[in-house]
């Protein structure tokens, strides 16, 4: 901890002081323009060095400010670069594969851009020089049209690939879970319909088993992300969608919303708790014995725009409202009792256990 | 609505802002009577159909506003520098990131690239003004009042807080009440109607007023960019108009279109705003490439590399821009098909986009390169642009799409092409025509000043937070927790911020420091200029040209200096100039607009019957208007043509 605040002061330090010097050292001077045949006052001399330990100077900063990045600790907190499981790894590499192409690009272009500013700045050497009336050169420019076309396709292949890859369990031979998950103001509600158990802000997962969630919200649309597992999707009012994610090993996982959804929105954070298969089942188990009961009451109660902290039940919502329904409700939010959902929900293959 | 509400009440920043409207009218109107001023600006500018006065009205406006969106970027990074910091509460600072996001492109990014063309576009071509001076008027009316009326919600009544892209349902009156978003749905509307009719004027404009000789492959760039954008506005924004009707009736009349309940449907404003939303960018970036252009190719003392591919790719880009909309949304689960097809369009921008890059480095290779201000800031486009650029094709990559979306990683990401394209162009723009539009050179150690302080603080802001969005930062955040580790970065960015202010404040002083000492502009063309608004006075008359030039070559002003010695007029040429006639009429239809606009806010509906009356007064008295403007005679044109070329 004290050693991350250090490195993280010796951070703003470098910047700060790369910033000053550059500031004070720079003395603004520029060409003598004679072919223009005006001139302010204030402007002396024909040194073109602060030009250049200016840009040099930027440069620096440019360059050093990744590395100042990576000193200052932050790695093990960039949670999108450290994937904790199949889903977030596949991303990870997505990302790693992109960035190699793009540092290309950027070499390239800043490369040419260097060397053409320095080559071909005006000089008191260079007064009598006249540019070429060029108009271009058709070979260079299929070139350039070429390149980029090459790495764009190399970029699609693996995009398109791990874009339907994100749509299936990234491990075959194991058992899928299915949890749902409803967002609200500004809370999340974690219904697990085959345990018939619910839990708010946060949500308990078997390490090494991929989990389907079912996505949806009553209100305002919100994201579900969990970085350190995978991507995000939306979860929409009278929509589900579906997010497949998968932790590596046990842990617990930040996971928060992130798509803005009205005041408190900067609260919806959620922990994602992922546990070996047999402290999973203990953990379901215990819920089942000691947690209480959620009814219509409570449910309603919960879902009023608000801030609530975590909270366990031994059944879930989906018995009387299953919010992915089109239209499930009024628009106040409240909760619409239909049997007919019910029904629906339960020819759809969801077991609530009872 | 209570008339208790009416009125912003509870926080020290309004009252502070209250006091500061109040004194900031009263000055001004203490300024206009004391010096006697109020026919002099009736009749110069609140009446004026001048394309350069209407352009410089814009560009005020957008430096007005540039402050009011960069005072909202300053409270949000100093509420952002501290964990858990109290300066602004959730709600305050969900109505500045709002109005910052609205402000600055509509009410900022969007009148400077319009104040530009307007100034620029019919000198550049060789006309006398736009197609329709009278319609360019109402055009800049429009916008104004339209912002003013966005603006007074902050005071008035309140701020909208869903987001500049008022995603449904939150923006609906099941989760907003206020009248916030009202002011979003009928300030965007009225100024959307004017950039409607900008881009059908100016597509005109540029199709049918052209010099003799100057075919299309012949204009200079920056007319070329802005032809293209023109046909985007007239594509893009009757979308926009069209959203923001149905927004309007959602939140007025209790339609559903966008509601949860009722079979409404939210994604379809969401598709209507980015179908709008996407090609608005390149409405704002296209001219940006162009003022780069002009500047790059002056400044090298060289004519424009591959100018053919350069107009291929501002096509290209313009037609893709339609067909990219759904990568503001590839987390919503429209499949991995949509997604996959969405994605390959996106990063097809790439190819025309980077041709460009190459060709603008290409015509610096073998140039004479001078450092002027306007040429700093345009180069500095370059490898700062390519930073966003590169970035936005990792952001098209769908599947990793998932972990950046919405994330600071995001936010780093469009300003970087927003900032180092947008607004590096307008201050390239501003400072290379600055002497033709008032006929003085803004000071350039101060705009150097202004270009390092804006530039390097940029950089401080806006890098950190590719890493911050990495971290797991999500925009829109008003607060955040000590433990997640986003303290530093956000330390860092937040002095970056503070120099961009500097920068800005230079800026301003800058241009009150060459108002007063600037260089005077005697020649026209203190920049050796390539194009033929380097041909006219600084400023030009307002007839712009006592004869109509002729058109040999791209760069038609560089071939007359080198063929002729310049653009000489001699006087048996000149012939009586047709000019059109100021009119007072755009200028109270629009405060008919913003009365009615106000009365639809508040819904007080009979008000805002009372000013459609007027509008539609105004569209009679138009219709049977019987006025062809006026002829200058020989004699006054040769008058003001000596007095312009003596230096006025």
């Amino acid at each position: 901890m004290i050693e991350q605040f250090v490195t993280n002061v010796l951070l703003i330090y470098e910047l700060l002081r790369v910033l000053v010097s550059n500031i004070f050292n720079f003395d603004m001077v520029e060409n003598k323009q004679r072919n223009i045949g005006w001139k302010t006052p204030w402007i002396s001399g024909t040194d073109k060095g602060g030009y250049r330990a200016m840009k040099q100077a930027i440069w620096r900063v440019m360059l050093a400010l990744p590395f100042l990045l990576l000193l200052g600790g932050c790695v093990e907190r960039t949670a999108v670069l450290n994937p904790q499981g199949p889903v977030a790894r596949m991303q990870y590499d997505l990302i790693m594969w992109s960035v190699g192409f793009m540092l290309f690009i950027i070499v390239v272009v800043f490369t040419l851009f260097a060397v053409f500013l320095i080559r071909y700045r005006e000089k008191p050497e260079n007064a009598g020089y006249e540019p070429p009336d060029e108009e271009g050169n058709t070979l260079l420019e299929v070139v350039w049209t070429a390149i980029p076309i090459l790495i764009v396709a190399a970029l699609a292949v693996p995009t398109v690939k791990a874009t339907f890859a994100l749509e299936k369990p990234p491990t075959e031979n194991v058992k899928p879970i299915t949890i749902h998950v409803t967002a609200a103001n500004w809370k999340w509600i974690f219904s697990y319909p085959e345990e018939n158990i619910e839990t708010v802000n946060y949500v308990h997962i078997p390490a090494g088993v991929p989990v389907k969630f079912k996505l949806t919200s009553v209100g305002p649309m919100n994201s579900f992300w969990v970085p350190e597992l995978g991507g995000q999707k939306y979860a929409m009012d009278g929509m589900e969608t579906e997010l497949i994610l998968q932790a590596d090993k046990p842990g617990s996982y930040m996971g928060r919303s992130a798509n803005f959804s009205g005041e408190k929105f900067a609260h919806m954070e959620f922990e994602v708790v992922a546990q070996t298969g047999t402290d999973f089942r203990k953990w379901i188990n215990e819920v089942k014995q000691t947690a209480p009961k959620l009814d219509e009451e409570k449910y309603t109660q919960i879902l009023k725009p608000g801030l609530v902290g975590r909270m366990t039940f031994s059944n879930t919502h989906l018995q009387w409202i299953d919010h992915a329904k089109q239209n499930s409700h009024h628009g106040d939010g409240k909760p619409m009792k239909n049997d007919d959902q019910h029904d629906e929900t339960m020819t759809n293959g969801h077991h609530h256990g009872e | 609505m209570k008339w208790s509400e009416f009125f912003v009440t509870g926080e020290p920043l309004i009252y502070a802002a209250d006091v500061a409207i109040v004194l900031t009218i009263i000055g001004i109107v203490f300024v206009l009577t004391y010096f006697k001023k109020w026919k002099w600006l009736w009749n110069e500018w609140l009446t004026t159909v001048d394309h350069k006065k209407i352009g410089v009205m814009y560009i005020i406006c957008a430096v007005l506003m540039l402050f009011r969106g960069g005072v909202d970027a300053l409270l949000m990074r100093a509420q952002l520098t501290a964990p858990n910091m109290k300066f602004l509460d959730a709600q305050h600072y969900n109505e500045i990131f709002t109005t910052h996001g609205t402000i600055m492109i509509l009410f900022m990014a969007m009148p400077f690239i319009i104040g530009l063309m307007n100034i620029v576009v019919p000198l550049q071509i060789g006309a006398r003004d736009v197609a329709f001076p009278y319609l360019n008027a109402l055009s800049f009316w429009l916008f104004f009042f339209g912002a003013m009326l966005f603006n007074i919600s902050f005071v008035i009544g309140g701020s909208p807080d869903a987001g500049w892209t008022a995603y449904f349902p939150l923006a609906g009156n099941e989760f907003s009440h206020g009248v916030g978003n009202n002011y979003y749905a009928v300030a965007l509307q009225i100024s959307g109607i004017g950039t409607l009719m900008t881009g059908i004027n100016f597509l005109v404009t540029i199709l049918k007023m052209r010099a003799p000789g100057m075919t299309l492959m012949r204009m200079p760039m920056f007319t070329w960019t802005i032809l293209i954008t023109c046909v985007l506005i007239i594509f893009a924004f009757p979308v926009l108009t069209v959203a923001l009707a149905l927004m309007t009736f959602d939140r007025l009349f209790d339609t559903q279109f966008f509601t949860m309940a009722n079979g409404g449907m939210s994604m379809l404003w969401a598709n209507l705003f980015w179908i709008w939303g996407h090609p608005e960018v390149y409405i704002v970036i296209l001219p940006a490439f162009g003022i780069f252009s002009e500047v790059v190719s002056t400044f090298a003392q060289k004519r424009l590399f591959g100018y053919k591919a350069m107009v291929g790719s501002i096509v290209g880009i313009a037609f893709l821009s339609f067909i990219v909309w759904v990568h503001h949304f590839f987390t919503m689960g429209a499949g991995p098909a949509v997604n996959s097809a969405f994605s390959i369009t996106t990063m097809a921008i790439a190819i025309p986009t980077g041709v460009k890059i190459f060709n603008w480095l290409f015509t610096l290779r073998k140039g004479k390169i001078r450092f002027t201000t306007a040429m700093l800031w345009s180069l500095a486009f370059i490898p700062n642009f390519v930073i966003g650029g590169v970035t936005g094709v990792m952001l098209a990559m769908a599947a990793a799409d998932y972990q950046y979306h919405n994330s600071y990683f995001l936010i780093a990401h469009f300003h970087y092409v927003l900032i180092a394209g947008t607004v590096f162009a307008c201050f390239a723009g501003l400072h290379y025509w600055y002497p033709k539009m008032f006929g003085h050179i803004l000071n350039e150690r101060l705009g150097k000043w202004t270009f390092w302080l804006f530039m390097i603080g940029f950089n401080i802001c806006f890098f950190p937070m590719y890493f911050l969005g990495l971290m797991g930062m999500t925009r829109r955040m008003y607060t955040y927790s000590a433990g997640l580790g986003w303290t530093p970065l956000n330390v860092v960015a937040t002095v970056g911020a503070v120099l961009m202010g500097i920068g800005f404040i230079v800026l301003c002083y800058n241009i009150y420091y060459s108002a007063r000492y600037g260089e005077r502009d005697m020649t026209g063309d203190p920049w050796n200029g390539r194009t033929l608004e380097w041909a006219t006075a600084s400023p030009p008359v307002h007839y712009n040209f006592p004869v109509t030039p002729v058109v040999e070559d791209v760069d038609a002003y560089w071939v007359m200096k080198k063929k002729y010695g310049g653009f000489h007029v001699k006087e048996e040429d000149l012939k009586p100039i047709h000019m059109p006639s100021n009119s007072g009429r755009p200028f109270w239809m629009s405060v008919a607009f913003f009365v009615a606009g106000f009365g639809l806010v508040f819904k007080w509906f009979a008000l805002a019957i009372v000013g459609a009356l007027f509008i539609v007064i105004g569209l009679i008295l138009r219709s049977f208007e019987d006025d062809d403007g006026y002829h200058i005679p020989v004699d006054e044109i040769k008058r003001m043509e000596r007095a312009a070329r003596k230096g006025a």
